[in-house]
């Protein structure tokens, strides 16, 4: 039986997908790495979770990551930022290279990987006892990075986040005082002030109103200017509206990875093409 | 070296890596934590150790049965029978558990089940509060006010029962029923604060479903939260049980501090701990004397921590079977 | 269906009565309360005067019997030591058994012991701290403040450990997850983002440890012991509020009995404070 990850794997090329096959043109202000992954495996205890995963998520791109519950999307979102290994008796093996360094390389401090890689996470949270100002600086702060202004920073970040202008008169007040929407727009402020070179998404709108989604769906599309975006959701208009390409996850491997329109419209696999059309969720 | 997006502007360290010196700092700060949780266990286990062989001397003059079982408490002529004491320690600790567990269960009953919603509160404030009265307080309290207004009903009982057993004769002043009664006060917020907590975990579904077949609230709490809550109460009455064997101040303020066993209620008596408290002084240059109190202690000791054992076992049975989880038990601060 | 009415009858009744009962019982169990607190203010109010908050007591059994200064200051200073040890050590091993400590042997060991350690009386502490530190003349002379302060430490820690963990594990591990994915160190997640997260319930759970530390007599009674003067040293004998109240009581002179009832009633109003600030702190808590 072929491996239908090594088939799909010669269509997509591993640095930009084909221009015209790009939504939208997209002008690059920062260059950021992309993240190439080979022969991901990740385990809970005795549950093989991931096996073996092989996947290239292209720099300045947004890649979204589908599949229905359980077939280890997240599971590979967190491999990438190492956050997966924090789960007691969590461990992955594989190769993760952002821009040519493993992640998870002898040496390789897992603190530092995760300032490199940032990660927004479903359900907003950000510090409660901190305000607004103090929430965006928190990765400043609490990594002790200096020489930074943190005024320039903390409004960039809020801009860069589309939060400036809604909470710039009342910087002082408590995070947790704003709306749903706001505080994931926060939370995506806090990750891009440290200035990652990769942002995860794990399902940052489903806590969401749907104005709210529509803001934050917005935004990736700015943010991926300056960072690569990977983005795992379970709703799939979603990944059509904001993804370049979109990777089918079942059953801890993947199944397709190829621009975002194909794999709603034609997809390679049947699998993939039974999921879309709403078959299995 | 010209950066890349994962080296540094110096291009000698790739981002991917920190400083050794920062690097320590994880692991530092977990062996301090570690090293301040093993020495709690360091402690105890030198706290134990260290009675041991200061009662020694107690033990080997005596012989460690015999120090239970024989009933004559007379130091002055280096006899150390301690039943007297494990005596009155038993029997204050069970007329504190008959007269404080049903109305702590009764209280937490009523405040959980119900009482209007908005008087839950400061019930339970109030209940709380008799727990910030300090034992000399109490023991204050009892000595002038409580053992001269009940005499003349304790007196009426002991006439009116004196078939029963241990009861009868002339009222003591000071004795063990007093005793049991402000040992009883003082372990109400704690078996009641556990009861609470273990009877409000009953599933509501359990309730909803005999109130639907038509029992009344009474019959719902005696056919559903109580059998469920039976193991959590029971571990609620051994935390008090705990409490009320290691009481001191306010009970040799009460008992008499008589060696010699009584036989009512209404005599005086004394307990393990009372004793310790009141003889210190005097034992403090007899070797032997002062090992027979530490003895004293050392049995203490190992009944608490029985007690609470169990008590601790079957509290966190209790929880696991409703929650699935256990919660960590509240501590409930009694100052003794 | 006439049994039926008699039988719901009955049965009303009996819940009447019983709902009663449970009701009345609440009562019972609140009115040693009330008659403590009456007979408190009533005899002890007469005793507070000015001289009594500012003498110390002389010891005289005849004659000008003093006030309660040394006592009252005794009790804030040794309280105030032991909780600067009891209260730091207790939240780094909460913070231990919370953050690293939540699977494994070790872990479980540590928290059953403390548990463990919270069922030990109060009289068995002052006991260790006897045989170890006063008999064998530790520090220089025999007793001293600072051994008071040992024993009520040893006694706070189990208290102050065991409500600081269950504080502690209210904090939401969404937040550890955001700080760790920001890159932060754990030691400073639970530095920077869990402690002070916490810190109201800490805060609540420790003062509540220091109210029953100041009520406790059994550990100072050998270690501290009773003394008239008032002194700042802790290395030497210290007065405390409840062994001058224990001492006290036992007095045939009323009006040494009178100065222990103002005594216990500073003492009281000394520890409903504390647990009242206590329990506002908690009010400006964030978690739950």
């Amino acid at each position: 039986m072929t491996n239908p990850t090594t088939l799909l794997m010669d269509d997509v090329k591993t640095s930009e997908p084909p221009a015209e096959q790009a939504p939208r043109a997209t002008t690059v202000e920062r260059e950021a790495p992309g993240i190439a992954v080979h022969d991901l495996h990740a385990h809970y205890g005795a549950n093989h979770a991931i096996k073996g995963v092989t996947i290239d998520y292209a720099p300045n791109r947004v890649t979204a990551m589908i599949g229905p519950s359980g077939c280890g999307k997240s599971t590979v979102l967190r491999c990438l930022n190492r956050m997966h290994e924090e789960i007691p008796g969590a461990r992955a093996e594989g190769r993760v290279l952002l821009d040519e360094q493993d992640v998870y390389g002898d040496g390789v401090d897992v603190v530092a990987v995760r300032r490199a890689i940032g990660m927004v996470f479903q359900k907003p949270n950000p510090f409660p006892t901190m305000s607004i100002f103090d929430n965006v600086a928190a990765g400043l702060r609490l990594n002790g990075i200096k020489g930074v202004n943190l005024q320039e920073r903390v409004e960039q970040s809020l801009r860069g986040a589309g939060l400036w202008d809604e909470v710039k008169d009342r910087l002082g007040q408590p995070g947790i005082g704003l709306s749903g929407g706001q505080q994931q727009r926060l939370c995506i402020a806090r990750t891009i002030a440290v200035e990652p070179e990769v942002i995860l998404m794990d399902e940052p709108c489903s806590a969401l109103d749907p104005i709210a989604t529509l803001k934050v769906e917005e935004l990736i599309d700015e943010l991926k200017q300056r960072f690569t975006i990977v983005i795992v959701t379970h709703n799939m208009q979603q990944a059509a509206r904001v993804a370049d390409t979109t990777a089918f996850f079942l059953l801890g491997e993947l199944v397709e990875h190829a621009p975002t329109e194909r794999v709603f419209t034609n997809p390679s696999d049947e699998r993939t093409e039974q999921y879309v059309t709403g078959k299995f969720g | 070296m010209a950066a890349t997006a994962t080296t540094d502007a110096r291009g000698d360290r790739s981002i991917l890596e920190r400083s050794p010196s920062a690097r320590r700092a994880d692991p530092l700060f977990r062996g301090v934590l570690t090293a301040l949780a093993g020495l709690v266990l360091a402690l105890i286990a030198f706290f134990f150790i260290f009675l041991l062989r200061k009662a020694e001397p107690a033990f080997s003059h005596q012989g460690v049965v015999s120090f239970l079982t024989t009933n004559d408490w007379n130091p002055s002529k280096d006899i150390f029978g301690a039943w007297p004491l494990v005596a009155g320690t038993l029997i204050t600790a069970v007329i504190a558990l008959g007269i404080g567990v049903p109305i702590a269960v009764a209280t937490a009953l009523y405040v959980t089940e119900l009482c209007p919603r908005r008087a839950r509160g400061p019930l339970v404030v109030l209940v709380e509060l008799l727990a910030a009265v300090p034992s000399v307080v109490y023991g204050l309290w009892g000595v002038f006010i409580l053992i001269p207004k009940l005499k003349p009903a304790e007196q009426w009982f002991a006439d009116t029962f004196d078939f029963l057993p241990l009861v009868g004769g002339t009222v003591a002043g000071p004795n063990y029923f007093i005793a049991g009664l402000i040992l009883a006060i003082m372990i109400l917020p704690i078996v009641s604060a556990i009861s609470r907590e273990v009877i409000a975990t009953v599933p509501a579904d359990l309730k909803e479903a005999s109130l639907a077949l038509g029992a009344t609230r009474w019959e719902m709490l005696r056919m559903a939260v109580l059998p469920y809550s039976r193991a959590g109460i029971t571990g609620a009455a051994m935390l008090g049980l705990g409490r009320a064997i290691g009481e001191t101040i306010a009970v040799t303020l009460v008992i008499g501090n008589s060696p010699v066993l009584g036989h009512t209620i209404f005599d005086q008596g004394y307990t393990l701990a009372a004793v310790i408290a009141n003889e210190f002084g005097e034992a403090a240059s007899d070797k032997l004397h002062a090992g027979a109190l530490i003895a004293a202690g050392l049995v203490l000791f190992l009944l608490t921590l029985l007690v609470n054992a169990v008590a601790r076992w079957l509290v966190h049975r209790a929880e696991v079977k409703a929650v699935g989880t256990p919660a960590p038990a509240e501590p409930v601060t009694v100052a003794a | 269906m006439s049994s039926l009415t008699f039988d719901s009858r009955r049965r009303r009744a009996t819940d009447r009565v019983m709902r009663g009962l449970l009701l009345a019982a609440t009562g019972l169990a609140l009115v040693p309360l009330v008659l403590v607190i009456w007979f408190l203010l009533q005899k002890g109010l007469g005793a507070w005067s000015w001289e009594f908050f500012t003498t110390d007591p002389t010891g005289n059994f005849l004659g000008d019997q003093g006030g309660v200064k040394s006592a009252i200051l005794g009790t804030i200073e040794m309280v105030a030591l032991a909780a600067a040890v009891a209260i730091p050590f207790g939240w780094a091993v909460a913070l231990y058994l919370v953050e690293y400590g939540r699977r494994g042997r070790f872990g479980a060991a540590v928290r059953y012991f403390v548990d463990v350690m919270t069922g030990v009386p109060s009289i068995v502490f002052g006991l260790f701290v006897y045989i170890t530190l006063v008999v064998s003349g530790w520090g220089g002379s025999s007793f001293a403040g600072w051994k008071g302060s040992v024993a009520l430490a040893l006694l706070m820690l189990p208290v102050v450990t065991r409500s600081a963990e269950v504080v502690l594990q209210l904090v939401p591990d969404a937040l550890r997850e955001a700080a760790m994915a920001l890159g932060t160190p754990r030691w400073r997640v639970i530095l920077k983002v869990v402690l002070p997260t916490a810190l109201p319930g800490l805060i609540t759970g420790s003062l509540l440890a220091v109210a029953r530390a100041a009520g406790e007599t059994a550990p100072l009674l050998f270690t501290a012991t009773l003394v008239q003067g008032t002194t700042f040293d802790l290395g030497q004998r210290m007065n405390s509020l409840p062994v001058q109240i224990f001492n006290d009581v036992s007095s045939p002179n009323d009006d040494i009995v009178q100065r222990a009832w103002g005594a216990a009633l500073a003492l009281v109003t000394l520890i409903l404070l504390t647990t009242l600030v206590a329990r506002l702190a908690s009010r400006r808590s964030r978690l739950s």
